[in-house]
């Protein structure tokens, strides 16, 4: 103990300053913050009561046939099915549907976040030297940190779940915006300018359409984080095959556990498939079309 | 430093720009006016000057040709003149407006209508088609679809690319690549066309083309052209007037010709050494006096008399309007010497001189003199007489350095 650090100033003041800031903040603005989310929360269950409503074979054709139309591949087509058909085999539909559900609602929020901060960023050195170490610090945080502020804001659930994936999984999309628009040729920037487009105009004519391969790479990359997020965030009462996970643990069920892995690498390979070639087409459309 | 008189009425004037690249030009800026060079700015303070002190005026309808070697400050200058680049210090006037007053709002509408450019590298949209790239112009200036692209259409015609609208840039060769940055900065009708290197990055023989469809196309347009090359034959083929810059200073301005026959300094005589001056070079400022006889003073007496006072070999015989009817050499007197006097009168019984128009390069002259020794009479526009060029005259200016 005599070789322990030293203890200069007592942190206990101050933690327990962070704690009480963080509890006013919840006592009084919780149930704003609760209702601010209530339309994502609806946007969520939505999506997930209409993969569940519709027929089990629809939805996997519909899958199936988004892989087919980006892969152009049928072999991908067969695998998603045989995949899908799997999960449902081993009884994994339904919290293979939520999970679904919530990956894609909180990818689609990352990315309607993520990209207009992805643009701020490229537009300012200034912004850039000051986001890019937040960027690190966000995905170099264990996940778990994520979890406790939101769940002490909203308690267990699914608004904390989805919020937690959203934080977890945008820093890819905004850092490939930004990357994307700042490499840019800079003789054709240079050109449009000369011929008066305003920034405005440069943005959309030029910058977005030029950075889309890039900026397809950064949603690729944030679709998988939030698909690894999820599972985590299924032990704060999201639910899915997370939960399923967790189960297995807590009751020592290792056949459950495994399972539903075996569903979360499936459902893993089927979107990388998927967004992957998405991106590949744009690149291509804009190479060669 | 220049030789050519300054347009009276310029379409671009720069005055006294100086550009200074770094953290702080300004505080560098008197040491660069009181002449530091640009290797003492750099290590002394760590800042780059671009151009120094540079004065010049640009006419209306002219191609004004900027010369000089790599890091030269070609690029920095030619960017002033539409503000890509904001001057240290110095106005820079177009049609007698400063364009450093203009406002945002102003400075965009300027580069829409007034001021367009092509790129060395072209610089093309590569995800647009040929046919949105050139209509980008116009549609960022608000210029209806249809509007636009009709007068699209008109300059990918213009420039022989009729057919290839819906193609991407990609799937052309260099030179049609350049075509269309051409018909992109044609569209807009904007009277200044900045070419920065706009052929360098062409091979010989399609730059050689594009040389001349610009020859062409500037025929008609009359458009004022500045235009950026290291390459000298370029410069001397496309320039109305030259300028020629060294680290960021300008060394001289003038014709193709002045700056030939009459390098301002060291630097550009080393420049202009090697050119082909044959090519560039005209009679009229390598011609040699003529000895000139009026018709109606014709007699056998006054031309021997010439011929011994001006120690020539021939005398161009002229009428009214100094227009040559006829050339006297010694051959033609000894030819001629028991002729009546009567004979020696009448123009008709002399033999025509050749003729050539001052404008005539030397090197289209060289071949003339093949198989006769006789001086060729220098006309000009109108006929009139206003010199006269030998071989071995020709053959001097060639190899001289003064003319
Ligand atoms: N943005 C910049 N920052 C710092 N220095 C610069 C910048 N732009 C140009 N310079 C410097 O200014 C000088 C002139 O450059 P400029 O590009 O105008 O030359 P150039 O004559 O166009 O050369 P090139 O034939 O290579 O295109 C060079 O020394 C260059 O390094
Ligand atoms: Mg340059």
């Amino acid at each position: 103990m005599e070789a322990g650090f030293p203890e200069l100033i007592d942190t206990r003041g101050l933690r327990l300053a962070i704690d009480d800031a963080f509890n006013w903040v919840v006592i009084e603005w919780g149930r704003q913050l609760e209702l601010a989310f209530l339309p994502v929360l609806r946007l969520l269950n939505n999506i997930e009561d209409g993969l569940l409503w519709t027929p089990w074979y629809i939805v996997i054709l519909a899958i199936a046939g988004i892989g087919y139309l980006a892969t152009r591949s049928i072999a991908t087509a067969i695998g998603i099915v045989v995949m899908l058909f799997l999960t449902g085999l081993i009884g994994l539909w339904e919290p293979a549907m939520a999970t679904i559900a919530l990956m894609l609602t909180a990818t689609f929020l990352a990315i309607l976040v993520g990209i207009p901060l992805g643009i701020l960023m490229s537009r300012s050195d200034r912004m850039q030297s000051i986001m890019l170490p937040v960027l690190d610090v966000m995905q170099t945080m264990p996940i778990f940190v994520y979890l406790i502020p939101f769940v002490m804001l909203f308690g267990p659930g699914k608004i904390p779940a989805l919020l937690a994936t959203i934080v977890f999984a945008v820093p890819p999309v905004i850092r490939l915006t930004n990357l994307g628009i700042r490499q840019v040729d800079a003789e054709v920037i240079e050109a449009v300018t000369a011929f008066g487009a305003t920034s405005t105009q440069r943005l959309f004519s030029v910058q977005i359409p030029l950075a889309l391969p890039t900026i397809m790479a950064g949603i690729n990359q944030t679709t998988m984080m939030a698909l690894s997020m999820v599972v985590i965030a299924s032990m704060i009462g999201a639910g899915g095959l997370g939960y399923q996970v967790l189960q297995g643990i807590q009751r020592l069920e290792v056949s459950r556990g495994l399972l539903a892995g075996l569903a979360i690498v499936f459902l893993a390979i089927i979107f990388d498939r998927i967004a992957q070639a998405y991106g590949r087409r744009v690149q291509q459309h804009l190479h060669n079309s | 430093m220049s030789s050519s008189t300054p347009p009276r009425d310029p379409k671009i004037s720069i005055e006294h720009v100086y550009k200074i690249f770094g953290e702080d030009p300004q505080s560098v800026l008197p040491r660069v006016e009181t002449g530091a060079s640009k290797r003492e700015i750099l290590e002394e303070t760590g800042h780059v000057v671009g151009i120094r002190d540079i004065s010049l005026d640009i006419a209306s309808g002219e191609t004004f040709v900027v010369m000089g070697l790599s890091g030269s400050g070609k690029s920095t200058l030619i960017r002033h003149i539409n503000r890509l680049i904001e001057p240290t210090a110095g106005r820079i006037l177009i049609d007698g407006e400063d364009v450093l007053t203009l406002d945002e709002k102003q400075l965009r509408a300027m580069r829409r209508q007034k001021i367009s450019m092509v790129f060395q590298r072209f610089a093309l949209l590569p995800h647009k088609t040929v046919l949105a790239n050139v209509m980008y112009p116009l549609r960022v200036d608000g210029v209806a679809r249809d509007k636009a692209r009709e007068a699209a259409m008109e300059q990918i015609e213009t420039v022989g690319l009729a057919g290839y609208e819906d193609r991407y840039p990609r799937h052309l060769s260099g030179g049609m690549q350049q075509r269309v940055g051409l018909a992109r900065a044609l569209a807009t009708s904007a009277d200044v066309l900045l070419m920065d290197e706009a052929f360098s990055a062409l091979d010989p023989l399609i730059r050689g083309d594009m040389q001349a469809q610009l020859k062409e196309l500037q025929s008609k347009l009359h458009k004022t052209i500045v235009f950026i090359t290291h390459d000298l034959d370029e410069a001397l083929r496309l320039g109305d007037h030259i300028a020629i810059l060294n680290d960021g200073e300008l060394r001289q301005v003038g014709t193709g010709e002045d700056i030939l026959l009459h390098p301002a300094d060291d630097y550009v005589e080393r420049f202009v050494r090697d050119v082909n001056r044959g090519r560039v070079v005209t009679l009229a400022s390598t011609k040699r006096d003529a000895t000139t006889l009026a018709a109606s003073e014709l007699s056998r007496a006054r031309l021997i008399e010439l011929i011994e006072r001006d120690g020539v070999d021939a005398v161009v015989v002229v009428d009214g309007e100094n227009r040559p009817v006829g050339a006297v050499s010694e051959a033609t007197l000894y030819a001629g010497r028991n002729e009546p006097d009567a004979w020696w009168t009448d123009t008709g019984n002399l033999p025509m001189p050749e003729k050539a128009s001052d404008d005539t390069v030397l090197a289209e002259v060289l071949p003339r003199f093949a198989g006769h020794s006789t001086p060729l009479v220098v006309v000009d526009a109108e006929g009139r007489v206003v010199g006269r060029m030998s071989a071995t005259d020709a053959l001097a200016s060639l190899a001289n350095d003064d003319g």
